[in-house]
């Protein structure tokens, strides 16, 4: 009996939302039950990469333009407008931002202890790496067709061709890019 | 109610954000919002991520597969393979996510819990969808035109039926936990 509300108690302290983290696996089948009911839903899978470009046409809009900006090739086929996917998008932000202030998660990086052993503790060399890493993030998932969420959970989970080259073209093009930045200490 | 819904309704944005809220919260509490476990991942010091996506798409397929068959789901929603635009594209992703620590949805994550590289990554990202619009006729014409093979999938493509990759894909991922979670006694990669 009390071995059994033992390990009931630390179940519910293993998933607590006060907890830094949890266990990967539980994670990983969290969000593959949360792909179920998405395309159960509304038949849509999980995807950020489309509408961060959608941002984009938003701000393109506002410095060419609206009517320059939806006559670009590409935002006339995906257009910016206000839907599922930027609700989707807020509230992951919030998700996390509860997630991290419940446990404690919440603190201002701007140079990573890690980065800094290798690269140096210079703030504006950590902001233009990571500018860049972005652009070519977002460069590289509208070409590809679909990001992290898009294609490596979404479209790899309904075997789809183009996600499983993916994933591991995008895997070793990581491995040999870190062999770069983490090559040696600095000091 | 019939399903699926429309995503656009008040219902599907009410949703949506069930949905965000859930993804943004599990990613935190999975790590992935931290720069080290990223690109620990890369260095092939932590596989926290690799727990994760594996595990997400062996439940979230099974599941998706079995609804498939049973009629719940509609239809399969898959990218194009236009293999040397995807190849590209994520050679090109994979040098984005080595350098920024994170991928778009764990970057929308990480600056949520004060990562401030995260958003500048971010300003990043809403660049590099700025370029890659004002280059995609070009790239529509040289690029995603090469090797493209439509929305299929692998079942079509190799004649392997479905159920028969899902146990190919069991085996493998089991095959891999284990190997992980032999070698790597501890998840922690160096800080």
């Amino acid at each position: 009996m009390s071995t059994n509300e033992n390990s009931l108690s630390s179940n519910r302290s293993r998933f607590s939302p006060g907890r830094l983290s949890w266990n990967p696996y539980a994670v990983g089948a969290g969000i593959g039950i949360l792909s179920w009911l998405v395309f159960l839903v509304v038949n849509k899978p999980l995807g950020m990469s489309t509408e961060i470009s959608k941002f984009s046409g938003w701000i393109a809009g506002i410095f060419m333009g609206q009517e320059a900006m939806v006559q670009n090739a590409y935002w006339a086929e995906k257009t910016p407008a206000f839907g599922y996917s930027t609700v989707f998008l807020i509230f992951t932000f919030l998700g996390s931002f509860f997630s991290a202030r419940l446990s404690g998660d919440f603190f201002a990086e701007r140079v990573p202890p890690l980065w800094e052993k290798y690269q140096g503790p210079g703030i504006a060399k950590r902001m233009i790496a990571a500018f860049i890493g972005g652009a070519l993030l977002l460069y590289g998932a509208r070409m590809a067709g679909g990001c992290t969420s898009g294609h490596g959970i979404s479209g790899t989970m309904q075997l789809a061709l183009s996600s499983w080259l993916f994933f591991p073209v995008m895997f070793v093009s990581g491995i040999v890019t870190a062999k770069f930045i983490f090559r040696r200490k600095v000091a | 109610m019939s399903l699926p819904i429309s995503k656009d309704s008040t219902a599907g944005l009410i949703l949506s954000a069930l949905f965000g809220i859930i993804f943004g919260f599990l990613l935190n509490k999975g790590r992935v919002t931290q720069y080290n476990v990223i690109v620990n991942l890369f260095r092939l010091k932590d596989f926290t991520v690799m727990k994760i996506m594996l595990t997400a798409i062996v439940v979230g397929g099974v599941g998706v597969f079995a609804m498939k068959g049973m009629g719940l789901i509609e239809a399969y929603q898959v990218k194009s393979a236009n293999l040397l635009g995807v190849a590209l594209g994520s050679a090109i992703f994979g040098v984005g996510m080595a350098l920024l620590g994170y991928c778009p949805g764990t970057g929308v994550a990480a600056m949520a819990a004060g990562r401030i590289h995260a958003v500048v990554g971010f300003l990043g990202m809403l660049a590099g969808g700025i370029v890659y619009a004002f280059s995609y006729g070009w790239v529509n014409e040289n690029i995603l035109s090469v090797a493209a093979m439509g929305k299929v999938r692998l079942p079509e493509v190799t004649g392997i039926p479905a159920i028969a990759w899902w146990a190919i894909l069991f085996v493998g991922v089991g095959v891999v936990f284990y190997l992980l979670e032999k070698k790597f006694t501890t998840s922690e990669g160096e800080s």
